[in-house]
């Protein structure tokens, strides 16, 4: 690959997804217009995620790739190997506390971010407006204007017909009380997450040509009424008990719903595996833990 | 008495224009197209005032310019020359040069509109109750709970029943749909409501019921109304003061009364003669 620049990019393109990258932080929400450059995979398996990562990762940066939660999926492994192939002299981990940069499919970790890490998210639909009008110029006036009232409708509309909100992913969310964003098809769960989260959220699309931001320390608000407040899943059963991670047994992650094909069982599991690895491991060292979790 | 709007010198012209345009067409010429260029003269030199709880009629035939005038003072569309200014809570705004969030803003709190089409005016995939919640939650309420109970005393006014309140304005009858158009209009108090032909098409009885529904509110909640119509019988049950359009002209204004029982325009009186 030694025909290659560093990171796969030529330093132009580089360039220019920082200055968007830059300007994406500075303007809290705001969709910024990159060009988005031919991957040598399909547009939609994240390109604008991996344009964002090599543009910012270094030598000795370690890198965190997860899709769904989970390090091992196929989307995950390729475009680990892609940028280890690319980007001689990085590390990689599944550690979500090792890790420098995490790109990422669909979840934030269970685990707090700190300061000095950063989290990419491929993004398919970088518009929340998408949903009530078609005219992407009407949006940018909508945008421009603050005029979120027809995404609001849809939340009333839900609430007349299901007597809840059903929006289950990509959350609308208003970033520091002016631009809503998409914040990617992560689940309502991880919405909390990007409120005043200590790391830097980066949000990348590479089939729509946008990039977008929550910077550290920012305000994230999913919209929602005065007196039907925003809620993430609960996983109670019937009975209304928190249901437990059938491996290690956490009741506190957000759980994948999976029918076992031997037994034709409904398993649940955690669905971000480093942190259900590292909760195994934690137990067995302190094996009373899982009686009080019971 | 408080004035709510000073229109001056509106003038609308669809095409490039040119310096003859306002020469060549008018009721005198005949046209509304000009000759010289193709522009067509939607309106002219349209200027009147408002008054709090007052109803203006404009009438005049179809291509007249009413619509037009209308639709410029509610930013639906951009006047080519003139002035407007609301009056609202001892403040001034001068429509036409607020930018388009402040227009947006106006229109959606201190306007309402009602189109004699309600496929423009209500979304018909939402429900009625929901198209209600939208011009709310335009005006920044976020109480669920108050905004159902807002759109139900609304729709209760305009005698939907509010049983059909989750119900898709599709399933409504026209003069049903019209109502709910009425509603969401009001739905924010505005002190000032257009109303764009809006009995048109729809049977006697009916038009009847919602005229009187407008003169109830003006009544009840003082708005300012301006009726545009070609209807004269909708202008002498409503209208105070009437503006006669021809050709994007006014060529006649003054008391409903006056207007109607003596028009001075040979096109007044020959409307007038038509209808009586």
């Amino acid at each position: 690959m030694s025909q290659y620049n560093f990171g796969f990019l030529d330093e132009f393109a580089k360039k220019e997804i920082r200055r968007c990258t830059i300007k994406a932080v500075a303007i809290p929400g705001y969709q910024v217009p990159y060009s988005s450059r031919e991957m040598p995979m399909g547009r939609g398996f994240g390109t604008g995620g991996l344009q964002l990562t090599l543009s910012l990762i270094g030598e000795n940066d370690t890198l965190k790739v997860i899709d769904q939660g989970s390090d091992d999926s196929v989307n995950a492994i390729n475009l680990r190997d892609f940028i280890e192939m690319t980007c001689p002299g990085i590390n990689t981990t599944t550690s979500t506390d090792k890790a420098d940069i995490i790109q990422s499919r669909h979840r934030i970790p269970e685990k707090e971010l700190k300061e000095e890490q950063l989290i990419v998210l491929q993004v398919p639909y970088p518009d929340p407006l998408v949903i009530v009008e078609p005219s992407e110029e009407k949006r940018k006036q909508m945008h421009g204007e603050g005029d979120y009232s027809r995404l609001l409708v849809k939340l009333y509309e839900d609430l007349i017909k299901y007597k809840e909100i059903t929006i289950s992913h990509r959350y609308p969310t208003r970033i520091n009380d002016g631009y809503v964003i998409d914040p990617s098809p992560i689940p309502r769960w991880d919405v909390p997450k990007m409120h005043q989260s200590k790391a830097l959220i980066l949000l990348g699309a590479g089939r729509e040509k946008k990039i977008y931001a929550v910077p550290p320390y920012t305000d994230a608000k999913p919209l929602a009424f005065d007196d039907v407040p925003f809620r993430v899943e609960d996983f109670c059963d019937k009975r209304g008990k928190r249901r437990a991670c059938s491996k290690c047994g956490s009741v506190s992650s957000f759980l994948d719903e999976f029918v076992d094909s031997t037994n034709g069982k409904t398993v649940y599991q955690c669905s971000d595996s480093d942190y259900c690895a590292e909760y195994c491991a934690a137990q067995s060292k302190q094996p009373f833990e899982e009686s009080i979790d019971g | 008495m408080d004035k709510v709007l000073e229109v001056k010198n509106l003038s609308k012209v669809y095409g490039k224009g040119c310096a003859d345009c306002f020469g060549l067409t008018g009721p005198q010429a005949d046209t509304n197209i000009c000759p010289s260029c193709g522009s067509v003269v939607a309106a002219h030199d349209v200027s009147f005032d408002l008054y709090k709880g007052e109803i203006l009629g404009i009438m005049g035939e179809s291509g007249s310019g009413k619509s037009t005038s209308v639709k410029c003072l509610f930013f639906d569309e951009e006047p080519t020359s003139g002035s407007a200014v609301f009056y609202d809570d001892g403040k001034q705004y001068n429509l036409f040069t607020l930018n388009a969030a402040q227009q947006r803003q106006l229109s959606s709190r201190r306007f309402g509109m009602v189109y004699q089409n309600p496929y423009l005016g209500l979304n018909f995939d939402i429900s009625a109750g929901g198209n209600i919640a939208e011009r709310l939650l335009m005006s920044s309420i976020s109480h669920f709970g108050a905004i159902r109970e807002r759109a139900s005393s609304l729709l209760q006014r305009a005698e939907v029943p509010t049983a059909r309140i989750d119900a898709l304005p599709k399933t409504f009858s026209g003069g049903m749909q019209q109502r709910v158009q009425i509603a969401k209009a009001l739905s924010t108090y505005p002190p000032l409501l257009f109303l764009d032909e809006v009995t048109t098409g729809l049977d006697l009885s009916v038009q009847a019921a919602i005229l009187d529904l407008i003169m109830e509110i003006q009544q009840e909640i003082e708005t300012a109304m301006i009726v545009v119509t070609h209807d004269l019988g909708v202008i002498r049950l409503l209208a105070g003061r009437t503006l006669v359009m021809k050709y994007g002209r006014v060529i006649e204004s003054g008391l409903t009364d006056q207007v109607l029982e003596d028009p001075q325009h040979a096109y007044t009186q020959r409307l007038v003669a038509s209808a009586l």
